[in-house]
This record gives C-alpha cells, structure tokens and sequence, in this order.
C-alpha cells in the first residue's frame, strides 16, 4: 500500500464534512474517486496531499504515519496535487511556473538552459504545442491544464492527485491526458482520480472510492461496477431518465431570437443562427471555436464589427447586457466564478443582483430581497449544508444552482446557457436537464452551448456546430448524432471551412 | 415551472438550515473601530479630564469634519475598487477658486449672500466636474485610479499655487464676516460643520446600504467581469463614485474656506491620505468589495482624537501625532485581517 488515509474525520467549525474515511492507493493504479459535489472529495485530497490536516485519522505513506504540515512537505515526498481551480503565477512563463519554488541553480544564478530543456522534454510528452517561453496569461486555459500537468510530472512523483482534470479540456487533448495516465501508471505512480464523468472513469480507473455526505459508500475495483450503479452510489437513488423529453415543436413555432451575419473580430467569421419558440438550440464545437464570442457579441458583450440581431423579428440594438436584460434575454455564463458570481457577497444579494430594481423604491426593501432568495432557495433547490455565508462557500452545483437563480429572475424569455453542467456532479446535472425541459415547456426558448456531446445530443431540437469562428453547420433530427457533430466540429463537413483555411 | 427542481430532492438532508456563524471574530470585524475609539476615549480621559470637557469635544468633532467628509466620499470610490489621491489637491483647488470668485462678484452683488450662495454653488460644481474628470478618464481611458489621480492632484496642486501667484488667496474681509458662520456658527449647541458631517454620513450611509448604486459598488469592487455580467454599467457607476467624492470635497471646502478665509498651495496637503486612513481604519478593504460609512465615520474621528489627546499630554510630543496615527493605522487593519483569516474556511 503506497499512501493509506485511516478514518479520517473533518470538520469546519460546527459543520464535520469527512466521517471515518478510509482509502488506499497502491503502486501503479488509477483509482478514481467519485461524489456529487459537496460529497467531501476535494477535502479528502486535500488533507491527503497536506494542504488541510485531518481533525483526527491518520495518513500512512509506506505504511509510515505522516503529520504533513504544508503542500511542500507533500511534495518532498512525492505526494503530488493538481488543482481544480489553475494555481499557476500567471505573470510568468510556462517554464517558471513548471520549476516554481525548485528552480534548478548553477550557483547563485538560475539555470534557464536546463529548467527549459526539462519543460519542453515535459511539454512534448504531453504532446502539447505550448512554447517554455510563452507567458501563462497569453495561454488557453486548456494550455494552461497543460503546464499545471507538466509541473506536476516534472518532480519525481509517487502519487498524482488529479482533481477533476479534464473540466477544461478538449476531447484530444483528453485523449493525450489518459495516454499519459497510463505511461505514469507503467512507471508504478499511483493516480487519483477525481471526475465526475462516469464515461471517462470506466475508461481509465482501476479501482473506485464512492463518497456520499462525507461517508464512504462503496470501494473496490471497477472491473464489475456499471456506470449506472455508480451514479446511483453516488447520487443516493435511482435516476431514471437522464435526459427527458424534447418539448414537441409547434411547426409554426415563430422565430424568437434571429443572429444575421455576425462578425466579431479575431473570433467569428459571419455567422448567422435562428432560434424559434419553444425550441432548444445547441452549440457544439471545439473549445475556442467562437461559441462564446458569438453568443456574448450578440448580448452586446462583446464588440462586433458587422452583423445585425432580430427580436420576434424585429431588428434591435443590444449595446450592453442591460439592452438583453429588457428584450428579456438571460445569459448563464461559463465562468461562474470569474464572471457569474461575486464570491464574497452574501447570497442573497447575488440572486437578486440582476434584477435588483425590482426590490427598489426607490430604497432596497431587504425585505422583499429575502423573500424572492427564500423563493430561489426552494425552486432552485440551493442546498445550505452548510452555514454559507458566501458564495464561496458553496459547492459547484450549488453556486450553478445559485448562478441559475440570478439568471432566472428576470423572468427571461430566451435562455442562453453556457457550459451549464461543467464541473457538476450527475443528481446536479439531472436537476439542470429537467430545469431547461421545464422552461421549452413554458414556452421559453433555450440555447445551449456545451461541450458535452452527450448534452447535445439529449436535449436539442437542433445543433449548431462552430469550427474555427465559422458556423459549419446547423444539424437537425437524425443528423444530431456524435459522429456528425464531430465532423463539422472539425471542419472536414461543413460550409466556409476551406476558403477560411486556405484563402 | 417552479416545482421540478423542487421535485428532485429527496436526499434533501437539512437543508435550508441558515444558522448563523457565532464567534468573537465576527464582532470584532463590525464593532473594531467602535471598541478602538472608546479606548481610545477612556485614554484621552485618564490622561487629561479636560478631554471630556464640551469645547474641547465640539472642537475636536468639528476638526474632522473636513477629513471625515472627504473620507465618506473615498469610501465610495475604495468600495468600488477605486482610488482618488487628487482630492488634497483638489480641495485647494475648489477653495482658490471660489475666493476668487467670491472676491470678484462683491463688485457685482455687495458683500451679501449671494455672493457667498454663489460661491457655494460654484464650489460644488466644480467638485463635480473634477470628480467627473477623474472617473472618466480612469473608465474610458482604461487608466489605473491611482495614477490618473496622482496625475490630477499635481494638476490641482500646481493650478491653485498658479493662482496664488505662489502666495495667499484671501478672502474679502466683508465676505468673511458673512460667511464666517458656516464654521464658526452652531445650531442646537452643535457647530455647523458637525451637522454637516452627520448629514452626509446619513446620506452615505443610505446610499451605500440601501440603493442599487450601493450594491453596485460593492459588486464591482468585488469583480468588475461579474458586474458587466449582471447587466451593471460599470463604467458609469464608477464615474458616479468619483463624482460623488468630488461633491463631498467640494462640501468640506465650502466648510473650510471661512474657518481661515485664505487658500495657498499649501492648503489641504496630505488629506488624501488621511482620508484614505479613515476609510482604512473603519473597516473598508483596500482592495474594493466592502465598505462601511460609520466605520468611516470613527476613523475620521479617531485620527483627530490622537492629535487632540497629544496636545492634552506632555508625555508624549506633539511632533510624534505621524507615529502615533501610523502605529494606529497599521495595528487597525491588522486586526481586522487576523479575523478574516479566522471567518475563512
């Protein structure tokens, strides 16, 4: 056994979040570590690679007690994590931030030749085209995966936390990732896995840890453990249909949202899309496709040099967010963290920031605001474990579920929604698919950017596919299958590809 | 639509509980700067009991006055993320101008009050302009707060020596005599710059806490991409904190110009920072996100009581009033820290 946790336990403040949990990792496994979010994962690696210490258990390494009192001493002793949110300076190039904290030294200069020869060794194991030199800032955030990963590799690792490594990027480069895995596992390093896409787990892990609330539910090798027992360990009961129902599109459906010719400079080349009454629309596309600088020109978010935005038919200008907020357009960013919330703030105040004039008059009616948050709260189904103060403090899916909260208060007739189930555990996602079902219902007009295909797939009436800034292709019926989108995705089907490419 | 998400939660285990987080820390972030100047009261009474004697409090509150209504401006522009170093400057500025003004309308209109209303109103319009100037070119011009400002206080610096000649603007002595109130003068046994100062802490306070401006300050200084992303115009709120503190230091001048009746290059040196150490010391972060008026409030009156209560005492030298207001500063905002660190999980 190469590093052991012993019924660890966990508390913050009154609020105890690991009960007795115990997890081996031996030599040259993968072993993937599954829960919804809030289950108490991120919390068990953490104390595992010594960033937080336990409230009682212990930790053996070899079978030796470790009081690991930082991430450093971890480190020492090959005990490696790879966060879920990038830690990299950002002002810095790759190959600093790879040797960050262990440059290599010729006396008391530092040893540029050798610290980039070892990045780019690192870099081209990975198969990535990311120059040593590049600053981090400049790089894509699935790049910047990408150095974190390197970072990672490029110390003598025994154990490799990776935690939810995958949530930025794109198929290839998943692909490069999990050949990777294994190289690491060859040379006897042990991996722990963290994800919450079942399909990637069944692919590479050995063994599995289910957690549940801070309880171990279920562990042991994967082999003879069907994804669907799994989701059903996780979530706690059975989830019966992950997607439901397109809603039935009335042939005279009138167009609600129409994008004509949209140009945004260094992202879209000419795009044009229509999105009719109680239909969903799908974006499928490659990461850095243009989905999201598409959609934010036409909310007026972004600068567009030529194009022109219709409103049930009717031409309108949206110069800001504000302009969408009044045709009743709502926008779910991606981002949740860097754009959707404002992690310090109260809850309260981040449902009802953007509608906040509704609870003005002119003065805010605070009493009014915890009424429409009590509301959020209940229809949007915000769990409050624990005490949480702030944002912050909440799990993914509960800061999606809070995000989806704000976005909904409007009362929005058309929904953009961004990545909406990135980083989300599967009881989470299921509430967002039955979510998006129930607004087509009501009449709303949906449009869904994503990069899982299987989403696309299940809930669109129809799916635009972009391929570098140009929109390839709009699939219908049973043209929306994997194969398909994956073709125009990377532009081998597919209009306005070629002369982009070559002329 | 408002039951599937409900519908789902069978595993809805103590939900919805919103018990509040207990403990020292939290009290000690809201009432610090109220804990600190009681002491710091109770030291002033221990050393001299005159401290408490009414002049010498009235005195003393209307002395920060100046600095605290500078200060309740500052806490806009900081709440929002922003920072304005000019308003020193600028308060020299606005009260050259307006003795200028002043002295060249008694002509027109006599030494009445118009010409002194007149002078208040140009006053303020010049606040605003200069704090429109500020927050424009921070926002349109995509420029640092700090170093738009450290370019407009030299501005404001160098215009009113310019106007000055290098000297003194005096006001006319028949102007004074009517104007003289506005400083000297008292209602309920209250000097007039004390009413003031209450007043436009209540509006701050009103403004910051219970209006979508306020709120929005908040959000932006918190993240501006996430309050471009509620549909909040950044840029023009941001401006609008700039201006409102233009207003206020136009408000402290027009309560300044009759105490002395003069303005040089030498008037309102330093305010910046002491406004900004009020703001400090009440509890606002630097850094934008959070901000709090009353908080403001005592640290305006804070930084006035140390100089008051050195001046009561010979154990420690009027000359070491810095030392004293750094130490303060900096032991503040230290202990404020230490219970953030405590409330973080």
């Amino acid at each position: 056994m190469l590093l052991s946790a012993r019924q660890i336990c966990r508390s913050f403040g009154e609020n105890q979040v690991l009960f007795d949990v115990d997890l081996d990792l031996q030599a040259g496994e993968v072993h993937a570590l599954l829960g919804e979010n809030g289950a108490g994962k991120s919390t068990l690696v953490k104390i595992l690679a010594g960033y937080l210490r336990p409230t009682s258990g212990e930790v053996l390494l070899n079978g030796k007690q470790q009081h690991y009192r930082s991430s450093g001493e971890a480190e020492a002793d090959g005990v490696v994590m790879i966060h879920q949110e990038l830690a990299l300076a950002e002002q810095l190039s790759a190959e600093e931030n790879i040797f960050l904290g262990r440059e290599l030294r010729r006396g008391p200069f530092l040893d540029r030749c050798a610290m980039r020869e070892q990045s780019r060794a690192a870099l081209a194991e990975l198969e990535t085209h990311v120059d040593p030199r590049a600053r981090v800032k400049d790089l894509s955030t699935s790049d910047q995966q990408m150095v974190e990963i390197a970072k990672a590799i490029t110390r003598d690792v025994r154990v490799l936390i990776m935690d939810e490594p995958t949530a930025t990027l794109t198929e290839n480069e998943v692909k490069v990732l999990f050949e990777l895995i294994a190289r690491l596992r060859q040379r006897g390093v042990a991996i722990l896995y963290i994800s919450h896409k079942l399909r990637e787990i069944e692919q590479i892990a050995d063994r599995v840890t289910v957690l549940r609330d801070g309880h171990l539910v279920d562990s042991g090798p994967m082999a003879g453990r069907s994804k669907e027992e799994l989701a059903r360990l996780m979530v706690g009961r059975e989830i019966d249909e992950m997607y439901p129902p397109r809603t039935h599109l009335a042939a005279d459906a009138p167009v609600v949202l129409e994008a004509r010719d949209m140009v945004v400079p260094g992202a879209v080349k000419q795009a044009s899309f229509t999105l009719r009454r109680g239909e969903v629309l799908g974006f499928g596309g490659i990461v850095g496709a243009g989905r999201t600088a598409l959609i934010e020109a036409v909310l007026g978010l972004r600068g567009k040099s030529a194009g022109q935005v219709l409103r049930n038919g009717q031409p309108v200008l949206l110069k800001n967010l504000r302009d969408a907020v009044h045709q009743r357009i709502a926008y779910l960013t991606e981002d949740r963290k860097g754009k959707g919330l404002v992690l310090n703030m109260d809850l309260r105040s981040n449902v009802t920031l953007l509608n906040l004039r509704a609870h003005c008059h002119p003065l805010i009616d605070r009493r009014r605001e915890e009424q429409a948050y009590q509301q959020a709260i209940q229809r949007f189904d915000i769990r409050l474990r624990t005490a949480a103060r702030t944002a912050a403090e909440l799990s993914g899916g509960n800061q999606q579920k809070l995000l989806l909260a704000k976005v909904m208060s409007i009362d929005p007739e058309v929904v953009i929604i961004n990545e909406p189930t990135r980083g989300i555990d599967v009881g989470t996602k299921h509430q967002i698919y039955h979510f998006i079902h129930e607004l087509t219902e009501a009449g709303c007009s949906v449009i869904l950017i994503s990069s899982e295909m299987g989403e696309l797939i299940g809930l669109s009436h129809r799916v635009a596919v972009m391929c570098a800034g140009v929109l390839t292709g709009v699939l219908e019926g049973e043209q929306i299958n994997e194969h398909e989108i994956m073709q125009y995705a990377s532009g081998i089907k597919g209009v306005g590809v070629d002369e982009q490419r070559y002329g | 639509m408002s039951s599937v998400m409900a519908n789902n939660k069978t595993t809805n285990k103590a939900a919805n509980t919103t018990t509040r987080p207990k403990g020292f820390s939290i009290d000690l972030k809201t009432w610090g700067p109220f804990i600190a100047l009681l002491v710091l009261a109770l030291l002033g009474v221990l050393i001299n009991p005159a401290f408490l004697g009414l002049d010498n409090l009235s005195n003393m509150l209307t002395r920060s006055a100046f600095i605290g209504i500078i200060a309740i401006g500052a806490t806009f522009v900081i709440t929002a993320g922003g920072l304005d170093l000019s308003v020193g400057a600028m308060a020299a500025f606005i009260a050259g101008v307006m003795i200028i003004l002043m002295n060249s309308l008694v002509e027109q209109f006599g030494a009445g009050l118009t010409t002194v209303l007149l002078g208040v109103g140009a006053s303020l319009l010049l606040g605003l302009c200069a704090g429109f100037i500020n927050g424009m070119v921070t926002t349109k011009g995509k420029i640092e707060a700090f170093i738009v400002t450290l370019g407009t206080m030299g501005i404001y610096r160098s215009l009113v020596t310019y106007l000055a000649d290098g000297g003194t603007l005096t006001l006319d002595w028949a102007v004074r005599d009517i104007y003289r109130p506005v400083y000297y003068g008292s209602f309920l046994g209250i000097t007039i710059p004390v009413w003031v100062f209450l007043a436009v802490a209540v509006i701050g306070y009103i403004l910051l806490n219970y209006t979508r401006f306020g709120r929005y300050c908040f959000a932006i200084g918190s993240n501006e991409k996430v309050a471009e992303y509620s549909a909040i115009h950044v840029d023009r709120i941001k401006t609008m904190t700039y201006m409102l503190q233009g207003v206020c230091v136009a408000l402290a001048t027009i309560i300044y110009v009759p105490r002395l009746g003069s303005a040089s290059g030498a008037t309102g040196v330093l305010w910046e920072l002491e406004a900004i150490a009020a703001v400090i010391i009440g509890g606002t972060m630097l850094k934008g996100g959070h901000g709090r008026i009353w908080g403001t409030v005592v640290g305006a009156i804070m930084l006035t009581m140390i100089g008051n209560i050195l001046n009561l005492t010979d154990a420690i030298s009027n000359y070491l009033n810095g030392t004293v207001q750094g130490i303060i500063i900096i032991v503040a905002v230290y202990l404020q820290r230490a219970s953030w660190r405590k409330t973080a999980p």
